[in-house]
């Protein structure tokens, strides 16, 4: 019933280890959230319908069932059609689909709030499409929405013990290693607990920086 | 797949809809208490309301969770494993829920309250009669969507051996061994109780927008906000 200290500590190390794991799963999730979800905000906004339509359901099929299930599903089909990849890469492309469909409208919001002007500009120097894209438009649209991006990366980090299921070896893991061979649980769990906590504030330091930063130039 | 399978994806079904549904009552209370509590008046309420909110929103909900249930008991407490589920849930979907509620109670506009003190209201009228009828309206879409995110973190509690859709499916995939069928049948169950919860909240979300007499967004599914 007393609160072992002694166990906590030494555990301590391992769960590190853990830790280390789940922000490396959170780094190459997050990178492929970016990159997919600029992919998907630029085809919801595509004039082709064939293009438009399957990925909207994509994103909004995607974004509205459980991270759970869908690491389940990657973890036991994607090596039945001959795709065997590693626990972590498994890990790393579901949470990096899963939170593409978040930041793809954030993206969105971001696009959207490019004022008309600059597109009639743009139309009016005849750039073509591709050059307004990327000279005109996103870097307008980009730098307004990095806090909401950066948001998603403490989610994403707070959702990696979740990759315990596919066998990622991350902090939960570890807890749950451990506590089978000394049952002391509450001590597991609870320094795991305080480590996602300090890393979750620290990887939230820069975000609130960044929003903070903007709402001043936009005061 | 035997009569047998689909009674235990059904009541799967139940036990996932009811920790939607408590969760979101619960959650409605956590995010009420907390957003309020950090506008106050009293440095120490504020900051308890701070600390809540803070430490939830970066504690990820199965650590919360797996606390409750393995870690709770080392302590000498047992909870019981729907209500630990509820409590793990709505703890962390009401951190966010407060800063909904809070976001919207500053967003009501200012002359609205000089108007109110204007007329000698007192604080809590000023709060009950002007301040939350028009911050509630402001609050419901955010709401709709932290309402679709409690449904996805139930999914969880399936870990902990309680026996909602995801744990029952897990059952059926055993039995049948089509696992790749069970889990997207899985997904797509989810997603259409998505669906018909997203529909419901923009009902709500009309009702709430004509109460103030404003303008109704068009369409039960396009624009959700996100």
């Amino acid at each position: 019933m007393n609160f072992d200290w002694q166990t906590a500590w030494d555990s301590v190390p391992q769960l590190l280890q853990g830790l280390l794991i789940a922000l490396q799963a959170t780094a190459l999730g997050y990178v492929l959230a970016l990159v997919l979800g600029l992919a998907f905000a630029l085809a919801r906004r595509s004039h082709q319908a064939w293009l438009r339509l399957p990925v909207a359901f994509f994103v909004e099929f995607v974004r509205s069932t459980p991270l759970l299930v869908q690491l389940f599903f990657l973890f036991f089909v994607l090596p039945t059609v001959g795709l065997e990849l590693s626990p972590m890469w498994t890990g790393a492309i579901g949470l990096g689909v899963h939170y593409a469909t978040y930041t793809s409208e954030v993206y969105r919001s971001g696009i959207d709030g490019v004022p008309a002007g600059q597109w009639e500009a743009a139309t009016a120097l005849s750039l073509p499409r591709r050059r307004t894209w990327t000279r005109i438009i996103l870097p307008q649209a980009i730098p307004r929405v990095v806090p909401a991006l950066g948001n998603y990366a403490i989610s994403m980090f707070k959702d990696t013990p979740q990759l315990t299921v596919i066998t990622v070896a991350e902090m939960l893991s570890v807890v749950k290693a451990l506590g089978s061979q000394n049952f002391q649980y509450l001590e597991l769990i609870t320094m795991a607990g305080l480590l996602y906590l300090v890393a979750a504030l620290l990887i939230a330091w820069p975000v609130r920086i960044a929003e903070r930063r903007y709402r001043k130039e936009n005061a | 797949m035997s009569g047998g399978l689909w009674l235990r994806l059904l009541d799967g079904l139940l036990v996932t809809l009811q920790l939607t549904g408590y969760g979101a009552v619960l959650g409605l209370l956590f995010a009420f208490a907390a957003g309020l509590a950090r506008l106050s008046r009293h440095r120490v309420v504020r900051g308890i309301a701070f600390a809540y909110t803070e430490g939830f929103r970066g504690l990820p909900a199965l650590v919360v969770l797996f606390w409750l249930v393995f870690a709770l008991p080392g302590l000498g407490f047992q909870l019981n494993p729907l209500f630990a589920g509820v409590l793990a849930l709505s703890l962390n979907i009401g951190a966010y829920g407060a800063e909904v509620v809070r976001g919207a109670v500053l967003s009501v506009p200012a002359g609205q309250i000089e108007a109110a003190t204007a007329l000698n209201f007192t604080r809590w009228q000023r709060m009950r009669r002007v301040v939350l009828p028009q911050a509630v309206v402001a609050m419901v879409p955010p709401f709709g969507n932290l309402l679709i995110e409690l449904l996805k973190a139930t999914a969880l509690v399936s870990l902990v051996y309680l026996q909602d859709l995801t744990f029952q499916g897990q059952i059926v995939r055993a039995a049948t061994g089509n696992t790749a069928m069970t889990f997207f049948g899985l997904l797509v169950g989810y997603g259409v109780i998505a669906l018909i919860l997203t529909i419901l909240m923009r009902l709500v979300e009309r009702r709430a927008a004509a109460s103030l007499g404003r303008a109704v967004r068009p369409g039960l599914l396009s624009g959700r906000t996100s």
